[in-house]
């Protein structure tokens, strides 16, 4: 199980990783926001993974014909709220961060780097 | 017949069961997965899909952007103004147990009030946002 | 079953971000964006987290698809080729990766019952909240309850982000009516 653990973990940070090299390597503007958005998620994956309780299930309590409450085992609930919050976040983000891009595409002509650069330091 | 009539028949099929399943979301959000946050989205997605379709001009006859930008601001007016209301009789901000005549059923109210502001301001937001983008016309120099 | 479930789908996840990597046409990178979000979900729901799996497929898949591809509209279809070799970000990476691998090395084992992260509110929440909220959905008992006053600042921050894309998007071109069309065309022909 602990070697399980460890792949869970090394892909989690093998994503955030590549997520990270694709925002600071590409010149592309749009790019490099879909980089941010894979560590983003990566980064989520990681909460999540460590909310899991083997054997255990959703977090919605379960009543057994008795109506009592059934003696099952749950997954940690409070990893979820905290992701869910930073979701919702996360495409308000994108959705400003794209809306600059469209801006900057119609003060440069352009949204690569490099050339957006090149374009500031014209007299 | 131009060539996206299955678009169009689709869409229009499509919609109200889209809207409908959004609400389905956000008044079960309390016995499963849901909740405002996805139902907002959901909803969003319908009138989404009508625009892409339909065009934009039809899509704003239908939802004006100052109703757009109205159910905005109103869901988070809603979500505060609840924690007003549990201020001004007596308990904490956002202490739902006062609304009602039991604690219990003061939570149930709370949370399906609060949830609705935040399926209105969910809304309000994606298609606003949507309206930006897709009315923008290509930059030529 | 589901131990081999969530193993192909972290190898297809790595997958979906190394395509991202090479991929140069950003039609194919918000496809490809969208592919990866999904792919996350169903991770989601293997390790048992419903609500933030909806979140993340309506979210991910789809509002974050559509406002790329709507941009993608309105900025241009290529990616320029890198013509450096990126030396330096590759080495920036890897050691910062080898210094996270050298951090997993103690994080408690995956799954376990009594890890730390198990211990404070959680139980508290899981166990009471079936008696003081009456709901069954805990997520949704502690995103609107217990923990209701972040669900305001987040509702709040939604509203920010809409207010400055207004902003931001409020001069410049715009569409006039008789040459509106829907993105479809303009996409099918990107």
């Amino acid at each position: 199980m602990s070697v399980l653990g460890l792949y869970n973990y090394w892909i989690f940070i093998f994503l955030m990783m590549v997520g990270f090299y694709i925002l600071i390597s590409r010149g592309n503007l749009i790019k490099k926001i879909v980089g941010l958005n894979v560590f983003q998620t990566s980064v989520f994956i990681f909460y999540i993974s460590m909310g899991k309780i083997i054997g255990g299930t959703a977090p919605i309590l379960i009543e057994d014909e008795a109506g009592h409450a059934a003696d099952v085992l749950y997954s940690n609930p409070l990893p979820h709220v905290l992701i869910l919050t930073a979701i919702v976040v996360g495409i308000a983000t994108t959705a400003v961060a794209l809306s600059l891009v469209v801006r900057i595409h119609e003060a440069y002509g352009t949204i690569e780097e490099d050339e957006i650069h090149a374009k500031d330091e014209m007299p | 017949m131009d060539d996206r009539v299955i678009l169009r028949v689709g869409a229009k099929i499509l919609t109200p069961y889209i809207l409908l399943f959004a609400l389905y979301v956000q008044f079960h959000g309390d016995f499963g997965p849901g909740g405002g946050f996805q139902a907002g989205v959901i909803f969003a997605a319908g009138f989404v899909l009508y625009g892409l379709i339909y065009g934009l001009e039809n899509v704003r006859e239908v939802l004006p952007p100052s109703v757009v930008q109205f159910c905005a601001a109103f869901g988070v007016a809603l979500f505060a103004g609840v924690g007003v209301v549990t201020m001004l009789l007596g308990a904490n901000f956002l202490e739902y147990g006062v609304l009602a005549h039991d604690p219990e059923h003061g939570q149930h109210y709370g949370i399906l009030l609060v949830e609705l502001g935040v399926l209105i301001t969910v809304f309000g937001v994606m298609v606003a946002i949507f309206y930006s983008f897709a009315g923008r016309r290509e930059f030529r120099e | 079953m589901s131990i081999l479930v969530g193993i192909s789908l972290l190898a297809l996840l790595a997958v979906a971000a190394l395509a991202l990597v090479r991929l140069r046409n950003l039609f194919a990178v918000a496809m490809m964006a969208g592919i990866y979000s999904l792919l996350s979900a169903s991770l989601f729901v293997v390790m048992d987290a419903v609500d933030v799996a909806f979140t993340e497929a309506a979210v991910g898949a789809g509002i974050s698809t559509i406002l790329m591809l709507a941009a993608m509209s309105l900025v241009g279809h290529e990616a320029k080729p890198r013509t450096r070799p990126a030396i330096l970000p590759l080495f920036v990476v890897l050691i910062t990766g080898a210094a996270l691998v050298y951090g997993t090395l103690d994080v408690p084992p995956y799954g376990n019952a009594d890890n730390p992260v198990h211990q404070h509110v959680a139980p508290h929440y899981i166990q009471e909240s079936g008696h003081e909220i009456g709901v069954p959905n805990i997520v949704t008992s502690v995103l609107a309850s217990y923990r209701g006053y972040d669900t305001m600042g987040e509702t709040a921050v939604v509203f920010t982000a809409a207010v400055a894309v207004l902003l931001l998007m409020a001069s410049g071109p715009k569409r006039r009516e008789e040459e509106a069309e829907p993105i479809t065309e303009e996409e099918r022909d990107g």
